[in-house]
């Protein structure tokens, strides 16, 4: 299974690439979201996968009596999602904004530095 | 957005989905859950709200702008971060209450920082989703 | 000691207070920390005649061995009398020369805070202490070139002088730590007591080497000497004391110090003497063609300084002793015809030797003190320069098969230098007195005293050599050469060849000025030569790398943000997989790989799907849609593998980011196709070799034994420390309490972002219509 996720996770480093490298501002955020999976994905997968068993502490139980998924690499997955929430929003927000103000999505036709808008 | 079920079902899903974020939030030490998702979850609760009656309704019911919500949370967060301080223990320290409270459990000083977590998911969710939909 | 050096940093930071309340009183107040300086360095004068040298001892960065040892010798002691000495009477001109000036404070600011550095230099045992202090010199040089900071001309020549010092002191960094590695010391002290082995060593070539350059660059040897004519640009005390008497003779302080350590080799000796002849013959020619008086000293400087290479570089006893009394009566005289040149230029606007003439009449004890130097400067009789050119004589006529080119070249260039001395010292002086100057009157005696205390002080010790000799002479002697000979100076050696030698000097000098009168024309003769000049030639390096620099910024950073991440990405990927096929062997770990069911292929397969949908698909809501199914995916995985945390804050994000797509990007055109097809299977093949090193790497990294020590103690404590059971939370609100604050404010300033961007009005012309 790790080397499905393993090839997953290269696939979604690919497309995120791909798509930062176009022209349209629309692709590249989706190419941003693509690497951001990716990249949750990848932390996620190297506190290796442990299935149904959570990090929790049994009821009753001061400390873990069976084996237990990796807590550090999920609090850091955590972290990074509503982090990468708050960029996305941020950016999609950016390229509408753009948007309204020059009417293009091409980001070629940015090159020009601050000109009257 | 004008379908009559979705208005009458999001009437209740409002208090209802509000009420089970501030479970996931207070159980958020104990079992899967936390400021995090507790957050995002009243954010979708409000949003829902909005999309069925429209963003003033929703506003109205929110009585205050979200984006206070953002500097109260990180009132509570860096209070419940700087609160150890004041008693001469080192900053984030967690302290706690002796006995546990009735169905909230022990509370402690990381309770409160969760709190703050929350309020300031909620907020600035709201305020971003708010702005764009005010705008569009 | 440490506040001896130190003093005049503090004096320098204090300026911006002085100026506020004391401001008529700063050149006393700054005037009296160089004479008290000096004051305080004389009465070691008799300790060093018996100790030989003295250590202090201040601990600065005791783990890597540099520490503030300051070593006060016979040759420290000369330079910091020289610096305090010669900083003292500048000072003092400074107050009348630049009086009013609106910037008077700051540039007693600059001059005190060079003499700190460069009493550091000479003093500091520590050669890394050294280095700094070096470095200041170059940097307070700068701003005092630049001093006049509205003039194009100025600020370009400090630029030069600072990146030409700048470069030799980086380059003496390098020659630092190599002899620091071969000596194992960074102290110039214990580094003596291994002067065999350094010497012996491999390194030692590169050793000289780059103590060379730095040493040359400082004291503007040829082909680096072009900076020092520039550097005229600057206020006059600022040339008289800098260029002239003290931050120019670094360099040789550099090679005298260092050559009881590293000198006396055959590649020491003939690359000093070969730069030294070169530079002393070269700036003496030029100086004879300039008309400039402040070009004439500075070429003259020059010279004087490619003497004194020379001189170290011949390094036999007596060269050692020729140079030490030369640095001494070079000051004494060249920093008095600098001062006198500032009083002409201050009197008359001029400095034009072809036409200044008959000032005597209006400057009389300015004149005197311009007869002294001169003469000091020629030779003659009854000055120190008459004793210090008799023991260069003396020297060079004394080394072996070179003795007579060694002589002539001597005897070339002293005859030279003596026509431009006279031409600084004498020319303005005699004669008639032009109508134009008729104005010029008899300045401050804040002006004329220093230059004549500078004449009376090379005619006394001239004339009573003993007066020196004993007290400061010898020890500045056995700390260059390291030996104990006891030194004698005479003013009478008997009729011999140095005499000889020194009397033809005085009469073919004295024709040639009578013959050879400066003129114009003549220098603008050489100014066609300029195109070869190393001058021309390193600037011209200079432009070309900038301009090299431009195209290739021009080239890698042309504006186009998927270029420059093309790039880096490509050249990563080349460099790793570079790596990965000539070193690594890739294989996995069966044991370690869990196996694979039903319900996992089948989020695989819609991840795939739906990663290949979004990326491939031209509609806008396809995308969204394909994208949010990734997210979903995602979502699965992380339940599957143990993490509800996890699964529920990524479905929520996953639902909101879909959301706000549909908002905002729903009402946007079409996608158009922008990128032609051959840009986008380049873009295909470079994401498909980062996809696939991610995927090497990933491999390689979970292949490797994880140590999870962090993960067991926050997961074995976390109910019993944080009283919580989600281990996540608790690492989240607990363990990692500061991060997660931190989060939250990224997030509080992202809202802020995006509520103002979406609320701010970009055009606000509009409302006005």
């Amino acid at each position: 299974m790790e080397i499905l996720l393993i090839i997953i996770i290269g696939l979604l480093h690919a497309g995120g690439l791909y798509m930062l490298l176009r022209r349209s501002m629309f692709k590249m955020i989706i190419g941003l979201i693509l690497l951001g999976n990716g990249a949750n994905l990848l932390i996620f997968l190297l506190g290796r996968l442990v299935k149904g068993n959570p990090p929790v502490i049994e009821d009753g139980m001061k400390v873990f009596s069976d084996i237990y998924a990796d807590p550090v690499p999920q609090a850091l997955v955590l972290t990074a999602i509503v982090i990468g929430f708050g960029l996305q929003s941020f950016a999609i927000i950016l390229i509408k904004r753009v948007y309204k103000v020059l009417n293009t999505d091409d980001l070629d036709e940015l090159n020009s530095t601050d000109e009257e808008i | 957005m004008k379908s009559l079920i979705f208005k009458t079902a999001s009437t209740y899903l409002l208090p209802l989905l509000l009420l089970f974020s501030i479970f996931i939030l207070l159980r958020g030490h104990y079992l899967p859950g936390g400021g995090f998702v507790g957050g995002l979850i009243a954010a979708i609760a409000f949003l829902i709200h909005s999309f069925a009656f429209g963003l003033k309704e929703t506003q109205s019911i929110i009585k205050i702008n979200p984006g206070y919500l953002m500097p109260i949370g990180l009132v509570f967060a860096i209070g419940a971060a700087i609160a150890p301080f004041f008693i001469g223990a080192p900053i984030l320290k967690g302290l706690w209450f002796e006995e546990p409270f009735k169905f909230i459990g022990m509370v402690g000083s990381a309770l409160f920082f969760d709190i703050g977590v929350y309020l300031v998911v909620i907020g600035a969710t709201l305020t971003i989703m708010f702005s764009i939909t005010d705008t569009v | 000691m440490l506040i001896a050096v130190i003093l005049g940093f503090i004096f320098a930071l204090l300026v911006p207070l002085f100026s506020k309340f004391l401001k008529n009183a700063i050149p006393f107040l700054y005037s009296a920390l160089p004479l008290s300086l000096f004051i305080y360095f004389l009465q070691f004068l008799g300790e060093i005649k018996f100790r030989g040298h003295i250590l202090f001892r201040f601990e600065w960065v005791p783990s890597m061995g540099i520490d503030l040892s300051f070593r006060l010798d016979g040759l420290s002691l000369l330079f910091a009398l020289m610096i305090t000495g010669i900083g003292f009477l500048v000072f003092a001109y400074t107050a009348y020369y630049l009086k009013g000036h609106q910037y008077l404070d700051r540039f007693y600011g600059y001059l005190s805070m060079f003499m700190a550095s460069m009493l550091g230099v000479v003093l500091s045992d520590n050669l890394m202490s050294m280095f700094i202090f070096w470095e200041l010199t170059s940097i307070s040089s700068y701003f005092l070139i630049g001093f006049n900071n509205t003039d194009p001309a100025s600020r370009k020549s400090a630029l030069t002088a600072l990146s030409i010092t700048g470069f030799g002191g980086l380059v003496m960094l390098s020659g630092i730590i190599l002899l620091q590695a071969t000596g194992g010391s960074y102290s110039f002290t214990e580094l003596l007591n291994s002067s065999e082995i350094i010497k012996n060593s491999t390194s030692y070539a590169w050793i000289i080497t780059l103590f060379f350059v730095g040493a040359f660059t400082k004291s503007a040897q040829f082909p680096f000497h072009f900076w020092l004519p520039g550097a005229m640009k600057a206020p006059t005390p600022v040339s008289t004391y800098l260029h002239s008497a003290t931050m120019v003779k670094a360099g040789i302080y550099l090679l005298a110090r260092f050559t009881p350590l590293l000198g006396d080799t055959f590649w020491w000796n003939s690359t000093l003497i070969t730069i030294g002849a070169v530079t002393m013959v070269y700036a003496a020619i030029h100086s004879v063609l300039r008309v400039d008086l402040k070009s004439i000293l500075a070429y003259s400087t020059i010279s004087a300084l490619g003497i004194l290479v020379f001189l170290i570089g011949i390094g036999t006893e007596k060269a050692l002793l020729a140079a030490g009394i030369f640095i001494l009566a070079h000051a004494l005289y060249k920093a008095a015809l600098f001062l006198i040149t500032g009083i002409i230029d201050h009197e008359t606007g001029s400095r034009d030797v072809s036409k200044l003439s008959g000032l005597k009449q209006v400057m009389m004890p300015v004149a005197v003190a311009g007869f002294i130097a001169a003469l000091s400067s020629a030779g003659v009789p009854l000055l120190l320069g008459f004793i210090s050119k008799e023991v260069m004589y003396e020297a060079t006529s004394q080394f072996g098969d070179w003795a007579i080119l060694l002589t002539v070249l001597a005897v070339l260039t002293k005859i030279l230098l003596l026509v431009a001395g006279f031409w600084a010292g004498i020319k303005p002086f005699v004669g008639k007195l032009p109508l134009e100057f008729g104005e010029a009157k008899l300045p401050s005696p804040l002006l004329w005293i220093p230059p004549l205390l500078l004449g009376v002080l090379s005619l006394g010790f001239g004339t009573f050599p003993s007066l020196i000799t004993e007290s400061l002479i010898q020890p500045v002697f056995s700390s260059i050469s390291g030996s104990d000979t006891i030194v004698q100076l005479k003013l009478w050696h008997g009729f011999n060849l140095v005499l000889m030698l020194s009397i033809l000097t005085l009469l073919a000098g004295g024709i040639l000025y009578w013959l050879w009168k400066p003129s114009n024309d003549l220098f603008q003769k050489t100014v066609q030569f300029e195109v070869v000049s190393p001058q021309n030639i390193i600037e011209n390096g200079a432009k070309s790398f900038g301009s090299f620099a431009g195209l290739w910024t021009g080239f890698f950073q042309n504006g186009y943000l998927r270029n420059y991440v093309i790039t880096i990405l490509a050249f990563l990927t080349l460099l790793m997989a570079y790596r990965l096929f000539g070193e690594v062997d890739i294989y996995i770990d069966w044991d370690q790989i869990s196996n694979v069911s039903h319900y996992e292929i089948i989020v695989v397969v819609l991840m795939i799907i739906s990663i290949f949908f979004a990326i491939s698909t031209n509609s806008r809501t396809t995308a969204i849609v394909a994208l949010g199914v990734v997210g979903f995916a995602n979502c699965l995985f992380f339940l599957i593998y143990s993490a509800p945390d996890l699964a529920m804050t990524q479905f929520s994000i996953d639902t909101l980011t879909v959301l706000l797509f549909m908002l905002v990007l729903v009402k946007l055109p079409k996608n158009k196709q922008y990128s032609s097809k051959g840009i986008k299977v380049r873009d295909a093949l470079l994401s498909m070799m980062f996809g696939s090193l991610i995927a090497i790497l990933t491999l390689e990294v979970f292949e490797e034994p994880s140590s999870s020590e962090v993960s067991k103690y926050f997961a074995d404590n976390a109910y019993l420390l944080a009283k919580g059971r989600n281990v996540v939370n608790v690492i989240l609100v607990d363990y990692r309490g500061f991060d997660t604050m931190i989060e939250t404010v990224v997030l509080v300033i992202a809202a802020a972002g995006v509520f103002s961007l979406m609320k701010l009005d970009l055009n606000p012309s509009k409302k006005d219509l």
